[in-house]
């Protein structure tokens, strides 16, 4: 009982941030304004830790098997990067070199 | 055969069985390039195609797995909250950095894109490769990419982080927890928060942080530079 009211909360601040971004019409997705809303409720104590402690730490235990399905879905456009697809991949992961990097470096800087 | 693996049951199974395949494989060789993630989705392609499944059916039962993504991103609140006097301490240096790293990201990707001669609709595909995939379709989307594209991109993005992280924090000496968990959740968004998150609660935490704002970032900078690039070197 204790997980299912536990899932039921998590579905419930993606419904709001679902609304949220419907009414407002802002282009950031139901599930991170859902995140925002979670957040702003567990700090105001609307929501005590202990409500979803356990639910959370399974879902982000295990966030990367949930990626599964978006890369098998690779396979879907094969065809469509036939001739380009090394410039992308060589783009896509020089970059996250480079970002990676930048980031670190400037948080590392800018901290003291 | 076709009436067993066109079941959503055959999707889930078989996606979370490869991915015990990657995990003990890992175990086994400790090499990092061997990433879980990485040998799931092969083995997942590999089945697909000896069987000749078609992807359709394998998505029924995927699409089940791939839900999970909204309420794994909500939870990521949790992390936050349990850093959140950590956040208000560092607000400057964080912010500073997730903005740098977001307009390095769409910079280097167009001025690259242009170098190599790429079209305008597959450069604006990978442009939101750094962020989380939720925000990226949109993103994509309203620059006129292709999704299908921007999605893979995502991934292959998420899983080199996930990959490059140790390395670069020991090569660049980054040591600090914070540094770190932004350096990691601005470059390479939720997959590589799992990396974070076996680093430590704080680059967990943090890391998570940078997943949004940094979504919301590139939301507001990359029109902007594109419609920048587009006046110095139309694609």
């Amino acid at each position: 009982m204790k997980l299912i009211r536990q899932i039921t909360i998590i579905l419930l601040f993606i419904f709001l941030g679902e609304i949220f971004n419907k009414l407002v019409g802002i282009p950031i997705p139901g599930n991170i304004l859902g995140m925002i809303l979670l957040l702003l409720c567990l700090l105001m104590g609307f929501v005590k830790l202990q409500q979803i402690d356990e639910i959370s730490k399974f879902l982000l235990d295990h966030m990367a098997v949930l990626f599964v399905p978006a890369g098998v879905g690779l396979i879907s456009v094969t065809g469509l990067v036939k001739d380009t697809w090394w410039i992308l991949l060589l783009i896509a992961i020089s970059t996250t070199f480079l970002v990676m990097s930048v980031t670190g470096l400037v948080v590392k800087f800018t901290r003291r | 055969m076709k009436e067993i693996t066109s079941t959503a049951l055959f999707g889930v199974m078989i996606s979370l069985i490869a991915y015990e395949i990657g995990l003990m494989i890992q175990r086994k060789t400790k090499k990092s390039f061997l990433n879980p993630l990485l040998l799931a989705i092969a083995i997942v392609i590999f089945v697909l195609q000896a069987g000749n499944i078609p992807l359709e059916d394998y998505n029924k039962g995927g699409q089940w797995i791939a839900f999970l993504m909204a309420p794994a991103t909500v939870a990521l609140a949790v992390p936050l909250y349990k850093n959140f006097e950590l956040l208000k301490k560092h607000k400057w240096p964080i912010a500073i950095g997730i903005f740098t790293g977001c307009v390095t990201s769409v910079t280097s990707i167009l001025l690259l894109s242009r170098a190599f001669g790429l079209d305008k609709e597959l450069a604006m595909s990978l442009l939101p490769k750094s962020i989380t995939i939720p925000i990226g379709i949109e993103i994509s989307k309203q620059l006129g990419g292709m999704p299908e594209i921007t999605v893979p991109a995502i991934v292959v993005t998420g899983i080199t982080g996930a990959i490059i992280a140790p390395m670069i924090c020991k090569v660049l000496n980054i040591n600090g927890s914070v540094a770190r968990g932004i350096a990691i959740g601005t470059s390479s968004h939720i997959l590589g928060t799992t990396k974070a998150m076996e680093m430590g609660e704080i680059e967990g935490g943090m890391s998570g942080l940078a997943i949004g704002v940094s979504g919301f970032v590139t939301v507001v900078i990359a029109p902007v530079l594109v419609a920048i690039s587009q006046y110095l070197f139309p694609l």
